[in-house]
């Protein structure tokens, strides 16, 4: 019955990722005065990959056509260890969080190599920006995370998250750091303005776009998905491990239907403010990204510090 | 029982090395085995006939290699057997040897350490020993001779295993010294060009400053207790200071075997110069060796661990894995970077050992358990993929003759068995879900997060700030091995040699490193195995093992408690199965969505060329950027102008060149300031026999008076 639901979570994950990417198109349409596309647009765009014939490089080798599937399960996998409806399930017992921060590794290890694979210049371009930027974002992400799990005493995603709920509403200020640290790294993973523009192909400024240019057909269908997964992975994690409430401790299906409303409700604001980010920032040089970064480890530090100084038991 | 095959693992690697150099004695050889035949086994025609055909001219080098490198096997084989037999026998055995002077003998002992670093070197050298025939063979008897290569491959993996067995300091120093002497004249093995002897003569001056340093800490202890078995120097009862003192020593004498910043500056220049199977058996085991010495001397004979100890320990730890990584990142040749990347894990190493120490001083003898769990584990997996990764870098350099990275591209499709191999390797250093490295990282993060129980509030904040540094070093070193993975098995060649490689067509090249990731795949994914050896280990070091409720089956990793953190290896592989196998079979079943190949986007201009590309320097360019201070970069770009008022550039040169700190801040002053003292030494030396006479005078005067 657990792993039913745990099972039907991650399918919810991943039937739902397109819908929050299709809901933040619209919002920032309306915002910059265009006219949105549907709420089901993304859907329509991977479905229509899904029936094209797909083209690969005549360069290529396997380990393009195998790094899509690969990328995808990764995502798929990272995103079964957060809770999303429901703590306690026992799929967030097959792996913690600095589990899922490896998946993410794993994801980002063969979209890098496939970036090379092709052997043009865009490819490694966007290869090497990733790996810089995401070196830099790890250890700010799981500074931010390890001021939670410290705080619960625990790695486990579910089991700090119902920690949090028991504690009800104290404002901490360490959680208050790593909430800030957490939405800047959110924001440069996801490849979001002001890291990445997901929308340009202009060659000086991409970075994620840049790795994915040959993909085409069902690959990129799978890569688009698991970046929109991506997307939301870091949305929910935001949203359930700073304001849990809502969640579902129990598997009664009203209880349930009441989580997935919140965590509905909770992505949509957040997508929203993503949004009105997105239209008034612009989009910073490469080599600002570190100062960025930094900032947001350093807000991770503090996060820790004050955990450490103001807040611990003793 | 035990004891006879670790006996017999020695033996056997000694017998390799004296068997190679029977290389020039065919003739005697055949002359013998007639009369052997002739006097006493005439009716042994089969036998005889076997024999007869490999001591031809021909065949009998190849013979002779292959021997010698069965016996190595066959000595990895009851390394193997020992150590595990002694882990799961949870015994400790001790002997003694009527060998070196009369009145003192060697001591022996062979406990659940030992026996897990014979695991580790055993691994290592059956591994070294499938692949090594055909490595050799491209060497040409008259310039690289077999026989000495192969003489000191056995007594440098004796002395390695000479050192776990030791129980007393003289043993273990002659083993030491054994151990170094011997790998330097595998350094040393291709002495023609001058860059190598420079490197050997670096190695053997840093190995012997280390085995000074070594010899003092064990003086320090040996003066407080009487003599020089380990049984007696764990009896020695140390003030804190005199105990400081030795574990410095120590420190300063293991940490520059094993690399650890800044004394560190000889791995990057010998290992590169080496055959690529004896790097790997110097920077996968002998490193490893440095480690179990450093945990001997502190865990097991100063006993007390203070936990200013364990603060050094994570201090250099954190900024060798630091610095390790970033200089590995910028290297363009193949085995000096993964020179740098032994820095990187042995620093790793090193901070969890630091936090072990932590953990135990104060009182939290459990947790201590877990730290020690991790390093030794890593341990165990470094020596794993860095032995896989030195010998693909050993079958690349053998079918491409390059190491520079920049030279090499596509062997995806010229080398496919290699290159799968390869990135396990690359897979399991990058500490990826699934494979063995991130189980051990993990580890290391669980025990970092651990640190609520401390009551100094230092501490405190010092560890969770090393536990970020170490996700930083994980992070970097996906990227260093996203470019060695990416620069030289994908894209397009960048050299004639790279374009013509082929696969390797000896077996045995590909079976030693697919032997290695068979292992790693197996370990990521089963880690109780390995876990459940270590946990023996430290119930007989520490006295504590992990907490008892911690669920450590086959299934769950818990080191802790299952509320606080598991990890099921097998779950994640069976969902990541599942998940791939639906969307490959959902996005495959229909025939019209077949692929298709076609030309490369070229932006509509045409002609890609393999220079467009990018290469090293370029891939790790955002990196110098932001971390550099780290280095000291000479980047010049030179113009050749042309035309009227120089306005056409007709070529661009670009060099870059990239510096250890170390060199000019520290090794650079030492050796000039012993430069200065020499020449100061050399004013009294004046040439002038009455000069000499008048000191020889002055001493014996200045001796009279002290005696009197």
């Amino acid at each position: 019955m657990n792993w039913l639901i745990a099972i039907l979570q991650t399918s919810l994950f991943v039937v739902l990722a397109p819908l929050l990417a299709g809901w933040l198109k619209m919002c920032k349409c309306h915002l910059q005065n265009r006219k949105a596309p549907s709420l089901l647009q993304p859907y329509r765009d991977l479905l229509k990959l899904t029936h094209k014939q797909p083209v690969v490089s005549e360069q290529a080798s396997w380990l393009f056509i195998a790094a899509p599937y690969l990328i995808f399960s990764a995502t798929v996998l990272a995103a079964s260890v957060v809770p999303l409806i429901a703590v306690n399930l026992p799929t967030s017992a097959s792996a913690d969080v600095i589990v899922m921060v490896g998946f993410f590794a794993f994801a980002r290890f063969f979209l890098a190599l496939a970036g090379l694979d092709i052997g043009t210049a865009f490819g490694g371009m966007g290869s090497s920006r990733e790996m810089t930027i995401s070196s830099l974002a790890e250890p700010a992400m799981l500074m931010a995370i390890f001021t939670l799990t410290m705080t619960a005493s625990t790695t486990n995603l579910s089991g700090a998250i119902a920690h949090v709920l028991n504690e009800g509403l104290i404002l901490r200020p360490s959680f208050v750091f790593a909430l800030f640290a957490l939405i800047l790294v959110a924001i440069a993973e996801t490849g979001r303005i002001p890291v990445d523009n997901p929308a340009t192909h202009l060659e000086l400024t991409m970075i994620h776009e840049a790795m994915i240019l040959e993909y085409s057909g069902r690959h990129l269908a799978l890569i688009e998905w698991a970046s929109q997964l991506k997307l939301m992975l870091y949305g929910v994690l935001i949203a359930n491990i700073f304001f849990p409430w809502g969640i579902s401790e129990t598997f009664g299906a009203k209880d349930l239907g009441y989580g997935l409303l919140a965590i509905l409700g909770k992505l949509a604001l957040l997508a929203i403010f993503l949004a009105i980010a997105e239209t008034l920032v612009a989009k910073m040089r490469l080599f600002r990204v570190q100062e960025y970064l930094s900032f947001a480890y350093l807000l991770g530090l503090l996060g820790m510090l004050s955990h450490i100084i103001l807040e611990a038991s003793r | 029982m035990i004891l006879l095959s670790a006996y017999c693992a020695v033996l056997l690697s000694f017998a390799s090395g004296l068997l190679a150099l029977m290389m020039h004695q065919r003739q005697n050889l055949s002359a013998i085995s007639e009369y052997g035949f002739n006097t006493f086994f005439t009716r042994n025609v089969h036998c005889r006939g076997w024999l007869n055909k490999n001591l031809e001219e021909r065949r009998f080098p190849v013979f002779l290699k292959q021997a010698v490198f069965v016996l190595l096997g066959l000595s990895g084989v009851f390394a193997v057997i020992a150590g595990l037999a002694v882990l799961l026998g949870k015994g400790v055995i001790t002997d003694q040897i009527a060998l070196g002077l009369p009145w003192l003998p060697w001591h022996i002992r062979f406990d659940g350490l030992s026996g897990f670093f014979f695991l580790i070197i055993g691994i290592a050298v059956c591994a070294v020993s499938l692949y090594g025939p055909g490595y050799v063979r491209t060497y040409k008897e008259n310039e690289h001779p077999f026989a000495a290569l192969g003489l000191f491959t056995g007594l440098f993996v004796t002395g390695m295993l000479l050192v776990l067995l030791a129980d007393d300091a003289f043993m273990f120093m002659i083993a030491w010294e054994l151990m170094s002497v011997a790998s330097y004249f595998l350094v040393a093995f291709q002495h023609e060009n001058p860059a190598n002897r420079r490197a050997a003569f670096l190695y053997l001056l840093m190995a012997e400053v280390g085995a000074l340093s070594i010899i003092l800490g064990f003086g320090v202890l040996a003066s407080f207790s009487d003599g020089f078995t380990f049984d007696a120097l764990r009896e020695a009862n140390l003030s804190t200071t005199w105990a400081s003192i030795a574990f410095v020593l120590a420190l300063l004498g293991f940490g520059m075997k094993a690399g650890i910043v800044p004394v560190h500056v000889w791995l990057p220049e010998a290992h590169p110069v080496a055959p690529s199977h004896i790097s790997a058996l110097m920077s996968g085991v002998m490193l490893k060796v440095a480690l179990y010495g450093l945990i001997r001397f502190c865990f097991d004979l100063l006993g007390d661990v203070q936990w200013q100890w364990g603060v050094v320990l994570l201090v250099l730890g954190t900024v060798s894995a630091l610095g390790g990584i970033l200089y590995a990142l910028m290297q363009p040749n193949l085995k000096r970077l993964l020179a740098y990347s032994s820095v990187e894990n042995i620093g790793i190493i090193f901070m969890v050992l630091g936090l072990s120490m932590i953990f135990m001083a104060n009182g939290h003898p459990q947790l201590a358990a877990l730290g020690f769990l991790a390093a030794l584990f890593h341990a165990f997996n470094h020596a794993l993929f860095k032995n896989l990764l030195f010998l693909g870098a050993g079958i690349i350099h053998h079918q491409t003759h390059e190491l520079n990275i920049d030279m090499m591209g596509g062997l995806i499709k010229k080398m496919p068995q290699t290159s799968a191999l390869f990135l396990v390797g690359c897979m399991s250093i990058s500490s990826l879900p699934l494979f063995n490295g991130f189980v051990s990282e993990w580890l290391a993060f669980q025990t970092a997060l651990q640190v609520d129980v401390l009551d100094n509030g230092v501490l405190r904040s010092l560890i969770p700030v090393a536990a970020a540094a170490l996700a930083l070093t994980a992070a970097l070193a996906a990227a260093c091995f996203v470019k060695v993975f990416g620069l030289i098995f994908l894209g397009q060649a960048r050299s004639r040699n790279s374009e013509k490689a082929h696969e390797v067509r000896d077996k045995g090249m590909l079976a030693g490193p697919a032997l290695l990731a068979g292992l790693c795949f197996f370990i990521g994914i089963f880690p109780g195995v390995i876990i459940h050896l270590i946990n023996n280990v430290s119930s007989q070091l520490l006295g504590h093992t992990l907490p008892n409720d911690s669920a450590l089956g086959w299934l769950w990793l818990a080191p802790v408690s299952a509320e606080q953190a598991s990890y099921s290896p097998p779950l994640v592989l069976i969902g990541a199965l599942i998940a791939a196998g639906i969307c490959y079979w959902y996005l495959r079943r229909s025939p019209l969505t077949v692929m298709r190949r076609a030309e490369t986007w070229d932006c509509g201009f045409g002609g890609l060329t393999p220079r467009m590309q990018y290469t090293s320097s370029s891939f790790t360019m955002p990196f110098r950027r932001i971390f550099a201070k780290t280095w000291i970069i000479d980047e010049q770009i030179k113009k050749d102008l042309q035309g009227a008022m120089d306005q056409d550039v007709v070529a661009v040169h670009y060099q870059l060149h990239i510096q250890d700190h170390s060199w000019p801040r520290l090794y650079q002053p030492i050796a000039q300031g012993v430069n200065n003292l020499a020449r100061q030494v050399g004013r009294i030396q004046t040439g002038n026999i009455r000069t000499y006479l008048g000191y020889s005078f002055a001493t014996l005067l200045l001796l009279l008076w002290v005696i009197s």
